[in-house]
């Protein structure tokens, strides 16, 4: 989960990383009362997860609160790279003399922990680390060690910061490390770290990453989530506690085991090219389990999104034995009734196939195709899709 | 031979008193395997009947070794005891441990990988994987063991499912080794290190690599396989249409800005001469051609 400035600005404040005063607001009347409770000259930011907003007119200085409210005003509402803005962050402005990098990241490659300092801050880092690598410093962190004072001096040394404020840029790296480690997160980056006019040290801006996996054990995170930026059919999943991403496509797709399915999906937008291009309207990973009531849950989900115009569901039984997905794919039928009424090709393999596609033979439902292949089922699919859509071949 | 796992493999199952630890020892068992014991702390002293073989349960996986002379571990037990659970295996010098369990907090994963190097005693495969398996000989994780037998094709994939099918696919031929090493951002035994495994071993004759979106790790073994493969590779890659910044069911599998893309992993693939098949069944006959089977 990533999170919006204002989150990650709390979370820092939280772990003593230093902060301008902000509010974050919603309407502009919120950031106008913000813009006063702050007083003085104030930054208008809008809170969206994507990058370039300042250059799409995002960011906006507001003299007072006045200001504010009509700054406010435009940028809520704006569309940034296809995120809508339901919120701004009002912060108080500060005289900017230098601009930093510091993250600390979970690095793949390595299996390991990195961290990541720079004097040329504020700019793309990924532009830093390309054409000038000499200017980014990377430091692999032990798992088992952690960071302590004296060495995150010597990364701030090593990064070359100014003499005078590398304590002050160790210290804000050891919270940062702290709050990494605390927060399971995967990244935890600030861009810009400024120095102002007056020599203190801020984290202006700030980009967070949570590991899902780990919320078993941060309750907290959940009021994080932004429920807003869910596609519906996305929401209805996660109640469902599906695995789904809706996609643009006409095929919808059932499948178990998240690799099965990206398969699937690439191999039906493959299909559809000989089909008038029509392509897989969703992610759905079923799991292992594939019981009557997950298959239903699935199944409504992707009948109930008005793009899809035919299912394809795709299982290999491993443990799952295809008897029971082929049952599971008939009672979720009963269960929705009327409200299944788009083609349904089936393609059973593995454990139990045999009688899996005898169960689904026998009982010849009016809406599902049976084919042995991967290929030919998607290939199937496809073309149910394309003369539903009436797309031309 | 295989790689990893052979005919001698003792294994302990961790979490064997739980439902999924004891369903997938009765099918461990029943393909071969040969289970010496179970770990699950407090439980220690039980023993747990499977159709008339009785194995014993110990407290930690060290008191387990001492008694059984285990070698391999496979550990069953929710996300939260799971980096619990690998230490132990470890600080018993257990050589081959294999983490089934999904949803592993990365940050635990780091910590019990960078564990594992340091004791320089254990290779660590997953978490979030269905294992690995030497067909006829040892079976190790949630595999299904009746796909096919053993063969000169060495796999290694990200995705269980995508295993089964590739092994499906090529059921008449067979495998030496199928490893999957799952699909977490972070996981113990890559695919550099199953094709340098699967070069060294004698008995495979052909390799399948199965990657999918996220991260660079297919990138990294095209470049291995430039310089120490000379057994024919082919490749799959799944999650072309995948767009960006979806995590598509793997916490591992995220397209973000131009890194991770499929597009990019198959380029680099074909790069140093790895036939890609565009579908699973395509890759499998691209195998068979280079078998001429």
């Amino acid at each position: 989960m990533d999170l919006f400035e204002y989150q990650a600005r709390d979370l820092f404040e939280a772990h003593g990383i230093p902060v301008l005063p902000a509010q974050v607001a919603r309407t502009p009347e919120d950031a106008r009362s913000a813009a006063k409770a702050i007083g003085g000259r104030v930054v208008i930011k809008a809170q969206v997860k994507t990058g370039g907003r300042g250059k799409a007119g995002g960011v906006k200085v507001a003299e007072n609160s006045d200001e504010a409210f009509e700054k406010a005003s435009a940028i809520l509402g704006m569309d940034i790279k296809g995120h809508r803005v339901n919120a701004v962050m009002v912060a108080q402005a500060a005289p900017i003399d230098s601009e930093y990098y510091l993250a600390i990241l979970l690095d793949r490659a390595q299996r390991s922990f990195l961290v990541m300092a720079s004097v040329s801050g504020g700019m793309d880092i990924e532009e830093v680390a390309h054409k000038t690598p000499e200017k980014l410093a990377k430091v692999l962190v032990d798992p088992l060690k952690g960071i302590d004072q004296a060495q995150a001096l010597a990364i701030a040394t090593q990064a070359n910061f100014p003499t005078d404020i590398r304590e002050s840029v160790a210290t804000v790296l050891l919270n940062l490390w702290k709050c990494f480690v605390a927060e399971d997160a995967t990244l935890v980056e600030i861009n810009p770290l400024v120095k102002t006019n007056d020599g203190k040290i801020i984290a202006l801006d700030g980009k967070v990453t949570f590991d899902d996996n780990a919320i078993f054990r941060h309750s907290d995170h959940e009021a994080l989530v932004d429920h807003d930026a869910a596609d519906p059919l996305e929401a209805l999943a996660k109640e469902k506690d599906l695995n789904y991403v809706k996609l643009d496509g006409e095929v919808g797709i059932i499948g178990n085991g998240a690799g099965l399915v990206m398969s699937t999906l690439d191999v039906v937008a493959y299909a559809g090219e000989k089909f008038g291009g029509v392509k897989p309207a969703n992610f759905l990973d079923i799991g292992g389990g594939a019981s009557a009531q997950v298959m239903a849950d699935g199944l409504s989900i992707i009948l109930g999104d008005k793009d899809v115009k035919s299912v394809f569901v795709n299982v290999f039984g491993g443990i799952t034995s295809c008897d029971a997905v082929a049952n599971g794919i008939l009672q979720a039928l009963e269960i929705l009734g009327p409200k299944a009424a788009k083609p349904i090709v089936v393609r059973l393999d593995g454990n139990n196939v045999v009688e899996g596609r005898r169960i689904l033979n026998e009982a010849a439902h009016p809406l599902i195709q049976q084919l042995d292949t991967m290929d030919g089922a998607a290939s199937r699919a496809a073309e149910l899709a394309s003369s539903a859509s009436g797309v031309a071949k | 031979m295989a790689i990893f796992l052979t005919a001698n493999s003792r294994v302990l199952v961790h979490g064997m008193t739980g439902s999924e630890g004891s369903k997938h020892t009765k099918r461990m068992l029943a393909s071969g395997t040969k289970v010496v014991g179970g770990v699950t702390p407090g439980k220690g002293g039980q023993v747990v009947d499977f159709d008339g073989l009785a194995i014993p349960v110990f407290n930690s996986a060290s008191e387990a070794v001492a008694a059984t002379k285990a070698d391999t571990s496979v550990i069953f037990v929710p996300a939260k005891f799971t980096k619990a659970a690998v230490i132990d295996a470890v600080d018993a010098e257990v050589g081959l441990i294999v983490v089934i369990t999904e949803g592993v907090p990365v940050h635990d994963t780091t910590e019990f990988f960078a564990y594992a190097q340091k004791s320089g005693k254990s290779r660590l495969i997953g978490p979030n994987c269905p294992g690995l398996i030497s067909p006829g000989k040892s079976n190790v994780g949630i595999i299904p063991a009746d796909i096919t037998g053993p063969g000169p094709i060495g796999l290694v994939s990200k995705s269980g499912t995508l295993t089964y099918q590739m092994m499906y696919e090529l059921r008449d031929i067979g495998f030496s080794t199928a490893v999957g090493i799952g699909g977490d951002p972070v996981v113990g035994t890559t695919h550099i290190d199953c094709l340098r495994a699967f070069q060294d071993d004698p008995d495979t004759k052909a390799i399948v690599m199965i990657g999918e979106i996220g991260g660079d790790a297919e990138e990294r073994a095209a470049a291995f396989i430039k310089e120490y493969v000379t057994k024919p590779v082919v490749g799959y890659v799944a999650g072309f249409t995948a767009p960006e910044g979806k995590t598509m069911g793997h916490a591992g599998a995220i397209v973000s800005g131009s890194s991770g893309t499929a597009a990019a992993k198959r380029d680099a693939l074909e790069a140093v001469g790895v036939r890609v098949g565009v579908t699973p069944s395509e890759s499998a006959q691209l195998l068979r051609s280079i078998l001429g089977k």
